[in-house]
């Protein structure tokens, strides 16, 4: 076991209870993950900042429109957050949604000391408001590589029933580390698109076994598409958030030509590979067929031995 | 889309020093609550917004069993439904009240 | 306008971009002196992974090698959907490409997009999106989400569709939508040479601040946006 690990489950022994972050709403994982009572929301549901777009959909709005975002503490040092609510319109990007995200990355840049937790929960655009959901992506990838100029860490939580696709996939792809669990997904296009598009034979996406291996938490992990792999708790996103926050590195040239290189070597090593379990046996992964139904703590303990985590890229 | 509004006298004031609470999520079959401490202490007003026409009946028939059950006076209670059940809602309204009764840190 | 046309309206005094696989890369003179590096895609192509990290490569090697700005003219579908590519992380392809153009445009190299075909979804978001100032030339059809996808999802028709879009510029596709939502800066004119459009904005060129969603309320596409990004940038402000 690897020393964070070790130091993981120790933190987790004395708890009482784990909160499932899949089961939970974007407002119960932002409660938890804080420091008990240190929340305080900007444009919050009672200013009822809705959508302005759903009314000639006959859609309902939500008061939050899908998304809260403010400050608190976590272990005591201050953090801004963001969480989507995947339930609410398959926590997609619409206009008022993701100008909450953009301001509060602007504010993140300005101070300057302070970090940003994103709580990845969505499909991407909002359909009904295509045009402004992918404009507020458009922005809020400015806004990171900004805030992230400026010496912000922009840490992201991949966990939610909706995932983390389309334009929330580039999003992710710009922040400065990501942790995933085992329902986290990043992907650009989604099962159903990719189907729908090239046929079942290129993509079937009622092969669950299938969409998890391509697009799932462990890939990612073993992939390098995410730094961290965590269990389905809060107190596991929790401590992972801190570990990141703690270890990830800064963004610059050198950053940039890391990840050119790292991307570059992902297609030489990987590219010809049918499948995730190719990819895996390419990495010396032992057993790879064994990794999808490998509970959390045994496949943290491989991948950390099997994929030590760059901290120069990304 | 469906807009309504009820209106209740209720027997006492609601607990709690409170002044907001949120509680659910819109999606099919669920709704949110929003709970305000805004009224004087023998009113009460619930505000729904509904995805599912024609059951202004229902709707009133749970906001009046809720509000006289519970006495919610002083609190407006604003719904947006994405069109749950009767039960659900109840539920919602319920856990609503609840959180107004906490104090407020 | 084809591909070459445009080029040579650009630089009527030559130019060296050539087109490998429907990545172009090369290089212009401009007419205040210097030149421009100029990347893009062609022949509305789908980025994928092995394009995606052909752009990055040119954009992360101009940053430090030369200071005239950086042109990335798009004709493009929208992302490549395959297996292979969300097995190879194409998220990260994509972001990086962005990453990449948005670092350069904040350090000396300013970034302007030319939208001369199609563009959609995740390949506009890496290439068209990334930049300081987007140029649509007329003829230019960016979609971010089609009329018949859409249709299918919403269960409504491609007329009550088209009949919802008459007042709003939120979701069908166009340019006019595009621009009116703050995406597009400028529509360029077909009739003016762009040789002389582009000497115009380069000698206008706004700073290196992200005023799209402004630019969205001026025009009365995005009327929220700028608004609630500001207040909530004040409230954190605040809150310290």
């Amino acid at each position: 076991m690897s020393a964070a690990h070790t130091q993981r489950a120790k933190l987790r022994a004395g708890r009482d209870g784990t909160v499932s972050w899949v089961e939970a709403s974007a407002r119960t994982r932002v409660r938890l993950l804080l420091d008990a009572g240190s929340f305080l929301e900007f444009i919050g549901p009672e200013m009822r900042e809705v959508s302005p777009h759903l009314q000639v959909f006959d859609l309902p709005e939500q008061f939050d429109d899908g998304i809260v975002v403010g400050r608190g503490s976590l272990d005591g040092s201050p953090v801004f957050i963001a969480a989507q609510e995947g339930h609410f319109m398959g926590g997609a990007f619409g206009e008022v949604h993701g100008a909450k995200l953009t301001g509060l990355l602007r504010a993140a840049r300005d101070i300057k000391s302070i970090p940003v937790l994103i709580l990845f929960d969505t499909g991407g655009v909002r359909l009904q408001e295509a045009n402004a959901g992918e404009l507020a992506i458009a922005e809020i990838v400015r806004a990171v590589i900004e805030a992230r100029s400026a010496g912000v860490k922009v840490i992201g939580l991949i966990g939610g029933r909706s995932g983390c696709y389309g334009g929330g996939g580039l999003i992710a792809g710009c922040s400065s580390a990501l942790a995933v669990s085992e329902q986290g997904r990043i992907a650009v296009s989604g099962p159903e698109v990719i189907e729908t598009n090239r046929g079942v034979e290129e993509f079937d996406s009622r092969d669950r076994a299938l969409v998890w291996r391509t697009m799932g938490g462990k890939h990612r992990r073993l992939l390098g598409g995410a730094d961290a792999f965590v269990d389905d708790t809060v107190q596991d996103f929790r401590d992972a958030a801190l570990e990141l926050l703690r270890s990830a590195g800064d963004f610059g040239i050198d950053t940039l030509k890391a990840e050119q290189f790292r991307l570059e070597e992902r297609l030489q090593l990987f590219g010809t590979c049918p499948d995730a379990v190719d990819i895996w046996k390419a990495e010396g992964v032992p057993d790879a067929d064994a990794i999808p139904a490998l509970p959390a703590d045994q496949f943290i303990s491989l991948a950390d031995k099997v994929r030590r985590i760059s901290r120069d890229a990304r | 889309m469906e807009d309504l509004s009820f209106s209740h006298k209720a027997r006492q004031r609601a607990v709690g020093t409170k002044n907001m609470a949120i509680i659910g999520v819109v999606a099919s079959g669920n709704l949110e609550v929003l709970a305000e401490r805004v009224l004087p202490d023998t009113e009460c007003l619930v505000e729904i917004k509904t995805a599912a026409e024609g059951f202004g009946d229902v709707w009133d028939a749970v906001v009046a069993d809720f509000v006289e059950r519970t006495s919610p006076g002083g609190l407006k209670f604003s719904i947006n439904d994405g069109g749950a059940r009767p039960d659900t809602v109840s539920l919602r309204l319920a856990q609503a009240v609840r959180l107004m009764e906490e104090d407020d840190q | 306008m084809t591909l070459d046309e445009m080029l040579a309206s650009l630089f009527p005094d030559g130019h060296d971009v050539r087109n490998d696989h429907s990545v172009l890369l090369g290089s212009g003179p401009l007419r205040t002196g210097g030149r421009a590096l100029v990347i893009g895609i062609a022949d509305r192509a789908a980025v994928g992974a092995d394009e995606a990290i052909r752009l990055s490569s040119y954009v992360l090697s101009s940053i430090e090698n030369g200071s005239g700005p950086i042109l990335v003219i798009v004709d493009s579908d929208s992302q490549r959907m395959s297996k292979r590519q969300e097995l190879l992380g194409l998220n990260e392809y994509l972001a990086h490409v962005a990453k990449c153009l948005i670092y350069a445009d904040m350090h000396g190299r300013p970034t302007i997009g030319i939208l001369y075909g199609h563009s959609a979804a995740g390949a506009f978001l890496a290439t068209a999106l990334a930049t300081r100032v987007l140029v649509g030339l007329p003829g230019a059809d960016p979609v971010v989400m089609d009329l018949p996808s859409m249709a299918k999802v919403t269960k409504l028709s491609i007329e009550v569709l088209e009949e919802k879009a008459k007042s709003t510029a939120v979701f069908a596709p166009g340019l006019r939508n595009l621009a009116q939502t703050g995406a597009v800066h400028i529509t360029w004119h077909e009739a003016v040479p762009l040789v002389d459009q582009l000497e115009a904005l380069l000698g206008d060129m706004p700073d290196a601040r992200d005023r799209r969603d402004a630019l969205g309320k001026e025009r009365s596409g995005r009327l929220k946006a700028a608004d609630i990004a500001e207040r909530v940038r004040g409230l954190a402000l605040q809150a310290r």
